[in-house]
């Protein structure tokens, strides 16, 4: 996966407009008011945790190597292609759980519908029609960004190397 | 959980752990279940003004730095503030209103549930009204003042004659030089309403400038008249001892907890709880006897004029529940959790909403009228007889319970401090001028789970009273006060410097004074006017050696009144910011600029002792203003001195 969901934890004010987008993005009608009426009700993947006295939005990580694809025993935990986000196949969850356990971020939830696991796809459908996931796009002060992992590098390449040069 | 981490106060620590043990939720853990809160309504950004928004400017000024029709913060963050201001005055004046309307039956009938009680406070307060007292009758006297008040709400023209007749002249010429004199109460707050509304003003000091014309129309109009008119009916507090925290309940009794504002049902509940006829009832059904216990202010309204034990402040309602001793809550307005419907559902205790105004899911209604005020107030005790024999197990009372002394105000505390000979505010002016006394503190307001309930409180007092400065009271402050054992004497020699402790122990006060319920922060204005007019402290408030301050505040009340001490002239620190931290120039106005034009001026400071330190410095750049603050030498009086005295 190039890109990747960064969070500037300076930035975040834990107003959650993030939780609200991606519950939204992952609604049936897609309509905030008609959405709340739902049932199942929409489920957000990205939570804002509190830490200090920051807010941290957090949502799948999609690792490249990822534990929950090695201890998933159905296959229903999978990457359609090297680019594609980890996703999760509800018709061949089980609901073991055992992602959940293995996950060092604690990022997957048992869903309302079906009692499937679900977490962040990276709003693949949208991603499909050249949007940006919700959560980014949903971000009042760009605390969520999504950015590919050569232009991070790049920027701390430049930050590292001004800070040496100006530390003689 | 560590209940050590959510109160400072022992009978609370206690109650936390059995409904964290019994899995009961409490406003503590609903804090933590909104943590993290939006960074927008902290910083008072976001405005829901209109329907093409809501907007949301971007503090870091890389996203909109204006709403759809231009507001930017410092217009968003000021409406917003004003917003909380009006809503802080309407609810202490609305209260005022109630208590004239109960003011005028009491005026008007010969025998009804209210008389009037304190007939020289009636007199002095007529003549504050320019109403003529002499050789007239009581009943005249007072019916003429209850219309003339009861129209001061609504006046279209000329100004609020509270303001006028009660606050310093110099202050009065800052007012009117400012273009902020009230004129009225409804007025002024809805004026706030109105340049609120989308499209109205957007220049941040000018929609201020409103704010603190209606928040004055609180502290010397709406609360002034709660205060004034609540002694002349229910009688004006003397110094009176009480019994303060959970420990208060009484296992073998019916506990009847009053917890609001208004003092007009509760009042009278006292009174007829004891009826010989009820008293029977309850022994009948087992119970030793009726036993009345307060919760904010209703507390403080009881607790001052006849010595009502306090169950405790706003944050130890539902604790008070957990108990399973209370059999009837009995609530009217204001700081009423809507959280105490669903947790009385499970505990034998009847929540029982007695205001047209307020009316909360799980409780049961019981309208309260003026009119009938006896009536209503003995129906509800029965109530409360029926539902002690359905207590469900053990009670569960914490021990903890303290003792001290209330019921001061402006006309008592500081004659007392003369003694009877000369009994007038000469004895404080003069502490304070030789420097026994640096200077007073208001220290008040609300609890806030986001502080450990009651320890800032209890922490800034102390080191005040340290240092010499006199503290007064009001709300769950002052509760929060009595429950430490602030409220004794003796707490004199314990806790406050060498200054301080001589004149407390010479007159026998404590050296926190409670003066009373959130209304009568208006009586600290009163006491502040007093100081001034007595003489050598300056000709004005923003001149004395004085601050307030709300460590644990969270109301809209509490904006209102934090205004109006600064519009009066003081110095006014509080612990969670203003929500305006988002428009900056905005927050340097209040927090700096303001107080070229009123005197007084914001502080935020979450640290206690940090918050202590402020007002002590700012208390002695005013004594040094004065000129007051060198060391007196202790002067022997031969008789020419004695002669030149003019007592």
């Amino acid at each position: 996966m190039d890109k990747i969901i960064t969070v500037d934890i300076a930035k975040c004010l834990a107003c959650k407009s993030c939780e609200i987008a991606c519950a939204l993005a992952h609604s049936q009608s897609g309509v905030l008011e008609e959405a709340t009426n739902e049932e199942p009700k929409p489920q957000k993947r990205v939570t804002v945790e509190p830490a200090a006295e920051f807010g941290v939005p957090i949502q799948c990580r999609h690792c490249e190597s990822a534990p929950c694809i090695r201890i998933c025993p159905t296959g229903a935990i999978q990457r359609l292609d090297e680019q594609s986000p980890v996703l999760v196949d509800a018709e061949l969850c089980i609901g073991c759980k055992l992602c959940m356990l293995i996950c060092p971020f604690g990022l997957l939830q048992i869903g309302t519908e079906g009692r499937a696991v679900i977490k962040c796809d990276m709003c693949i459908e949208r991603m499909h029609t050249g949007r940006g996931p919700a959560c980014v796009e949903a971000c009042p002060t760009k605390a969520l960004r999504l950015v590919t992992i050569e232009e991070i590098t790049k920027a701390k390449r430049k930050e590292a190397s001004e800070k040496l040069i100006n530390s003689k | 959980m560590d209940s050590k981490q959510r109160s400072g106060d022992k009978a609370a620590q206690e109650m936390l752990e059995c409904m964290f043990e019994a899995g009961i939720e409490n406003a503590w853990d609903r804090l933590q279940e909104q943590e993290p809160q939006c960074g927008f309504g902290k910083l008072g950004i976001c405005c829901r003004n209109c329907s093409m928004g809501p907007c949301r400017i971007d503090p870091f000024e890389e996203g909109p730095q204006r709403g759809i029709c231009g507001a930017t913060a410092d217009t968003i963050a000021a409406r917003n503030l004003v917003r909380m201001i009006a809503a802080g005055a309407a609810a202490h004046s609305d209260h005022g209103r109630d208590i004239a309307h109960t003011f005028k039956i009491a005026a008007g009938a010969d025998n009804g549930d209210y008389m009037i009680k304190d007939e020289a406070k009636l007199k002095e307060v007529a003549a504050r009204y320019g109403i003529e007292t002499k050789d007239r009758d009581i009943k005249q006297i007072a019916g003429e003042l209850s219309e003339v008040i009861l129209s001061e709400f609504g006046k279209q023209a000329g100004t609020l004659t509270s303001a006028a007749s009660y606050a310093p002249a110099a202050r009065q010429k800052v007012w009117n030089q400012m273009g902020i004199t009230p004129r009225s109460i409804d007025r002024e707050i809805v004026e706030i309403m109105h340049r609120t509304h989308i499209g109205v003003g957007s220049d941040y000091k000018n929609l201020v400038k409103q704010g603190l014309r209606a928040c004055l129309s609180d502290g010397w109009g709406g609360s002034l008249i709660a205060t004034e008119l609540s002694d002349i009916l229910f009688g004006s507090p003397v110094p009176i001892r009480f019994g303060a925290n959970l420990g208060v309940l009484e296992p073998g009794q019916v506990n009847i907890v009053v917890h609001g504002h208004e003092p007009s049902l509760s009042d009278i509940i006292v009174g007829v709880s004891q009826k010989p006829e009820l008293l029977k009832t309850a022994k009948e059904k087992g119970a030793e006897g009726i036993n009345i216990a307060g919760i904010c202010c209703t507390a403080n309204e009881i607790l001052m004029r006849h010595g009502i034990p306090v169950a405790g402040n706003f944050l130890q309602q539902e604790l008070a529940i957990m108990t399973g001793a209370v059999d009837v809550m009995l609530v009217d307005v204001q700081c009423i959790m809507p959280a105490l419907g669903s947790l009385c559902n499970c505990f034998h205790t009847k929540l029982i909403t007695t205001s047209p105004k307020c009316k909360i899911e799980g409780a049961e209604h019981i309208e309260f009228s003026e009119e009938r005020a006896v009536q209503v107030a003995g129906e509800i005790i029965k109530v409360a007889v029926e539902n002690f024999t359905r207590r469900k197990g053990a009670v569960n009372i914490p021990k903890a319970r303290e003792s001290g002394i209330a019921g001061f105000t402006t006309e008592n505390t500081f004659y007392a401090l003369g003694g009877r000979f000369r009994g007038s505010y000469r004895p404080l002016n003069d502490a304070v001028i030789s420097g026994r006394l640096r200077g007073a503190a208001g220290v008040i307001g609300c609890n806030n789970p986001k502080q450990v309930h009651d320890s800032c409180h209890i922490a800034m007092i102390k080191e005040l009273i340290k240092n010499d400065v006199l503290v007064v009271s009001t709300g769950c402050g002052a509760l929060a006060a009595g429950k430490a054992g602030l409220m004794r004497p003796d707490a004199a020699a314990k806790y406050c410097g060498d200054g301080l402790a001589e004149i407390c122990e010479t007159v026998g006060i404590p050296p926190v004074l409670h003066v009373g319920s959130c209304v009568d922060n208006s009586r600290i204005l009163t006491i502040l006017a007093n100081m001034v007019s007595e003489g050598g402290l300056g000709e004005d408030i923003s001149d004395l050696p004085v601050a307030g301050a709300a460590p644990e505040w969270m109301s809209e009340k509490a904006v209102s009144i934090g205004m109006y001490f600064v519009a009066s002239g003081v110095y006014t620190v509080i612990a969670e910011p203003l929500p305006i931290q988002g428009a900056k120039n905005l927050t340097k106005y209040l927090t700096s600029e303001i107080e070229r034009d009123v005197g007084g001026k914001w502080a935020f400071e979450r640290d206690p002792i940090k918050a202590a330190g402020m007002m002590i410095e700012h208390i002695e750049r005013k004594r040094d203003a004065l000129g007051i603050n060198k060391k007196a030498e202790r002067k022997l009086y031969d008789m020419e001195d004695r002669r030149a005295l003019t007592f």
